[in-house]
């Protein structure tokens, strides 16, 4: 008998890996009611609320969002990753998985975003205009030129001559936003959108209108999601009266 | 990590029967085990484009980062050692209270998912935490955005594999001989480094690679402490990372030059080190 005493445990472990790996590939499995949004990381809060209100009007559909930057949601897609809608920070990204033959219907511009200099509310370093951020002493955030708002922000830098010697480059646009609201830089460079949501812990200084890069967000029903009818509907939802109420008071821009 | 072999206590008693053999239900799931480990690197180097990897392995931000993770691994690693080492032998021979307490402390940075750990050392060094604003304010230092930043933030995660890898020798290796000495008029100094640091050389090296290894992939300390800017906090971990949001191939053959520094650790620097046989 005491020969048997590792089988059991053993083979228990196998078990439980198997169930584990099997019930990932229940749970990966489509219902018919369930439509994935992978969207931008910048959407997060207003696309939280169109969705409440989309669920409202639609209570049938289980609506799922993954809010990732774009780079690694388009990245994903193109791995063959499911999802029913993609909604994109940038038009570059939407490029990406149209490329890849994964949109079925779109995309259309369906919000813009612009970026907004934001400081700690104290704004330790004086900042009161664009040009400011480039100070000696002054300790900048941005993102990194591989993600959209940075990307944007070299557009703000070219248009207005100013150069920047940040202290970081972020991945993720929340990124710099926290490094200011925890006090650690004097000044980031994020969207209009990430300071609105913040609310009382930044500080806005506008980037003047003649250097601004408007960014452009597309929104796409993809290939192999499945739910084409109901991806189409949320869509529509969104670039409708009511999705465009939501991503205004959330600091967008509506074409 | 003990500097032993592994004994079966049964051993003597069936070897005179038989061999003693794995057992067959054993050989599914550890090559599944051994599968999940070695697959996912070999699916990282089927995605390599062979045309244009010489030029992103040489690529200005490849190399910068790869100096910045050399140096900044190698420093943590010598700080770990520096003031890890003397914290495994207190651990190990001082009898104090709390020694338990004191002992699940320095797990901590092992159990805490680094991103914590990055934030923690934010609120502790950054300008604002306590620390952090007197060193601004006495010497006008700040340490969130610098390099020290980066060793700062390995060292916390790294140093724990060294002090638990040098302990865990100590004591197996008892303190008989370090009586021994005592009893033939040595001080606790000369027993310390006639006796107790010659017992501790054989564990060093496993713990050295492991310290070494761990401080050269971290990441989400890293990246929530100092931030990531080129040729300052970026290491290869992060450069990978940043790089993986636009040009997944510069991303690929930044990760292959990760890949190649872990093996050349794993299978030149120590041997034996990594089955703690020194």
């Amino acid at each position: 008998m005491r020969k048997f005493r590792g089988v059991v445990p053993s083979l228990a472990l196998l078990l439980a890996l198997l169930s584990a790996v099997a019930g990932c590939g229940v749970s990966a499995e489509e219902d018919d009611d369930t439509l994935t949004v992978l969207a931008a990381a910048s959407l997060t809060e207003s696309f939280r609320e169109i969705g409440d209100r989309f669920a409202t009007a639609n209570p049938e559909v289980d609506l799922r969002f993954n809010f990732q930057g774009s780079s690694m949601l388009a990245e994903q897609i193109r791995q063959g990753g499911a999802g029913d809608v993609f909604a994109s920070a940038n038009t570059g990204m939407m490029d990406k998985v149209r490329e890849a033959g994964a949109v079925a219907h779109g995309p259309d511009t369906f919000a813009t975003n612009r970026l907004t200099v934001v400081t700690p509310p104290d704004d330790p370093a004086g900042i009161d205009s664009f040009a400011d951020l480039a100070r000696p002493g002054a300790s900048a955030v941005v993102c990194a030129p591989q993600v959209p708002c940075g990307s944007a922000a070299e557009g703000v830098e070219r248009n207005s001559g100013v150069r920047l010697r940040p202290v970081s480059e972020e991945d993720d646009v929340k990124d710099v936003l926290h490094k200011v609201t925890s006090g650690e830089a004097d000044a980031g460079l994020v969207y209009v959108t990430d300071a609105v949501a913040a609310g009382d812990e930044v500080r806005r200084v506008d980037v003047p209108d003649a250097d601004q890069v408007t960014n452009e967000y597309p929104i796409a029903t993809l290939d192999g999601g499945g739910h084409q009818r109901l991806a189409q509907r949320f869509t529509d939802f969104v670039r409708g009266e009511e999705g465009r109420e939501v991503l205004r008071r959330h600091g967008f821009g509506t074409p | 990590m003990t500097g032993r072999p592994f004994r079966p206590v049964r051993r003597r008693k069936q070897s005179s029967e038989r061999v003693v053999g794995v057992p067959a239900p054993l050989w599914l799931p550890a090559s599944c085990a051994l599968g999940l480990i070695v697959l996912p690197v070999l699916g990282l180097f089927a995605r390599v484009d062979p045309a244009g990897l010489p030029a992103l392995l040489t690529s200005p931000a490849a190399l910068s980062a790869l100096e910045l993770s050399l140096r900044t691994a190698v420093t943590a690693t010598l700080l770990s050692v520096l003031l890890g080492a003397p914290l495994a032998v207190v651990l190990a021979r001082a009898r104090f209270p709390g020694t338990r307490l004191v002992r699940g402390a320095v797990l901590l940075p092992l159990v805490l998912p680094p991103v914590v750990g990055g934030l923690a050392l934010l609120y502790l060094l950054g300008r604002t935490g306590p620390v952090g604003s007197l060193l601004d304010e006495r010497f006008g230092l700040t340490i969130p955005y610098t390099t020290t930043a980066v060793v700062l933030a390995q060292t916390f995660v790294a140093m724990p594999f060294l002090v638990m890898g040098l302990e865990g020798a100590l004591r197996a290796a008892g303190t008989e001989y370090e009586r021994i000495a005592a009893t033939l008029g040595a001080g606790p100094w000369l027993t310390f480094r006639r006796v107790t640091l010659p017992m501790l050389l054989p564990a060093l090296g496993s713990s050295l690679v492991l310290t070494f290894a761990r401080a050269l992939g971290e990441f989400g300390a890293t990246i929530t402490f100092a931030g990531s800017l080129r040729g300052t906090t970026r290491t290869l971990p992060l450069a990978v990372y940043t790089e993986a949001q636009a040009d997944v191939d510069a991303a690929v053959a930044m990760s292959l030059l990760l890949v190649g520094v872990a093996l050349l650790v794993i299978l030149v620097a120590r041997p034996g080190g990594v089955q703690g046989r020194g």
